[in-house]
């Protein structure tokens, strides 16, 4: 049936590459989401090729342990699946901007402190980097030694991290009032300037994909896929 | 109209007030400047001017703050906000931290406010111009200068369109042409009825924009009068403030013997040539 590995295989084909294609990432998302989800992936085939249970058929055996071809199918099975989730969530990345995500969903009335929770998350991390930055280069000009072992270099992230954290939180405070005067609490929603343009198409897309999933989740219920 | 009547306030946890028992009052279109060593309560007036404290902050506040005759207690900070805007001397942490360009960080203020789309651009659009900013507008507010930031946190407060407003240290990390930049925005929005308060450690700057000063010692206003008088006063040197350039070349002069002609010439003179090279 199209349980297995032919469903989750045409989803990605039809959810995730296609897509990709048409917006042109197609190879930063390969990049991505190898890189995202390698580690997982070879133990994942590892733990399943060689250690599951009841495999009867045995492919290969290595000493005590012995590589099943049940053990196989259910890896595969794994790995598309693994595909389909890492592909999806990094084509959502490589194609939509922090900021359009957020400001939508304050458009659709999402609370201004959520939205801004979300967005300063993402715009704060460059910030940070930069912080960490300044504050090696500062460390170094005292004398902090942040080369040569691991040791050594393990060692010299300590005065790094604490003085960025540290500093971080020490903001916070300043950051509220500075909010706070500027408005910030006000109940109600705050007045856009802009917001990404929605298309009937992309509407009507949203609706489909909507209603696929609810299909197939129907149909699963019923037993017709599994 | 803001008038702080009798205030004493001690931040949480603190063993004595920072603040005892300042009254002061400060009129509508006037520059009020306030001069104070470090730690002297300067930016605890603010504060407690603005409204962040106590209900931001915490502590313990007695005395009354009132804008326009009515008084401000049980009033939500977002309330206070449409009435007094702040400005805090260390611009990183007065932006938002989620507008992505300069422009939208000017913006911020008034889109809390809930305007219209319109009211919000036009603010926006006036400040940018305010303060000389238009060349930055497209820039991720992050990645520009400490004394850029400090313009652009400026710019961000004029667009609250403030009837009263609060700044500690506004020129900190300015050069000498932003600088002017703001103390003409300052005399621009009080001409045009605003209530300014500015602390400053620049106290020529003070002395060329401020209707009066105050001096704050320990926590309570030691000297109180027309901007002239109190940056002359001879007792403000003991309280860690420095004398305005005008007040020690007159006394400098005078001490060396010079004629109040030739000092007063000498000081025409160098005016004149000051304010050509800010020009240029």
């Amino acid at each position: 049936m199209l349980g297995g590995i032919i469903g989750p295989v045409g989803l990605v084909l039809l959810a995730v590459v296609l897509p990709a294609l048409a917006a042109g990432v197609l190879r930063g998302l390969v990049r991505t989401s190898l890189l995202l989800t390698l580690p997982i992936a070879i133990s994942a085939l590892l733990v399943n090729l060689f250690f599951f249970p009841g495999g009867q058929q045995v492919l290969l055996r290595l000493g005590p342990i012995t590589a099943t071809a049940e053990g196989l199918e259910f890896a595969l099975e794994i790995l598309v699946r693994i595909m389909a989730i890492s592909g999806a969530i990094t084509l959502f990345y490589l194609t939509t901007r922090p900021q359009d995500l957020v400001v939508d969903l304050e458009r659709r009335g999402v609370s201004a402190r959520v939205a801004f929770v979300a967005n300063a998350s993402v715009q704060t991390v460059p910030a940070m980097v930069e912080r960490a930055q300044q504050i090696a280069a500062a460390q170094r000009a005292r004398g902090l030694d942040t080369e040569g072992s691991f040791l050594r270099r393990v060692r010299g992230i300590v005065p790094i991290v604490g003085p960025v954290i540290l500093g971080s939180i020490g903001e916070v405070e300043e950051r509220t009032l500075a909010l706070e005067a500027r408005g910030f609490t006000r109940p109600g929603s705050r007045t856009l300037l802009w917001w990404p343009p929605d298309s009937s198409s992309q509407r009507i897309a949203r609706w489909g994909l909507i209603l696929a999933l609810v299909a197939i989740i129907g149909a699963r219920v019923a037993g017709r896929l599994g | 109209m803001l008038i702080l009547e009798g205030c004493s306030y001690r931040y949480a946890g603190a063993a004595r007030p920072s603040l005892r028992d300042v009254s002061l009052t400060l009129r509508d279109g006037e520059v009020l400047g306030v001069v104070g060593k470090s730690e002297a309560g300067k930016s605890t007036l603010c504060l407690v001017a603005s409204g962040l404290a106590p209900r931001t902050l915490g502590g313990t506040l007695s005395g009354r703050v009132l804008i326009d005759g009515a008084d401000t207690a049980g009033r939500a900070m977002h309330e206070m906000a449409t009435e007094v805007a702040i400005g805090f001397q260390n611009p990183g942490t007065q932006l938002s931290g989620v507008a992505t360009t300069v422009y939208e960080e000017v913006a911020f203020g008034p889109m809390n406010l809930g305007i219209s789309r319109e009211e919000v651009l036009r603010r926006t659009e006036a400040s940018i111009d305010a303060l000389a900013i238009r060349a930055l507008t497209q820039r991720d507010p992050q990645r520009i200068s400490g004394g850029q930031q400090q313009l652009v946190a400026i710019a961000g407060l004029l667009a609250l369109a403030p009837r009263h407003l609060i700044l500690d240290e506004p020129t900190a990390q300015l050069d000498p042409a932003g600088t002017r930049l703001v103390s003409d925005a300052i005399e621009r929005l009080a001409a045009a009825g605003a209530s300014i308060l500015v602390v400053e450690q620049k106290v020529d700057l003070l002395a060329g924009i401020c209707h009066r000063v105050l001096a704050v010692d320990e926590g309570r206003v030691t000297l109180e009068g027309a901007a002239a008088a109190v940056l002359g006063d001879p007792t403000l040197h003991a309280l860690g403030v420095a004398e305005p350039s005008t007040v020690r070349l007159r006394r400098l002069g005078s001490e060396a013997g010079l004629s109040g002609q030739a000092i007063e010439g000498a000081l025409a003179l160098a005016t004149s040539q000051s304010s050509r090279v800010n020009d240029a």
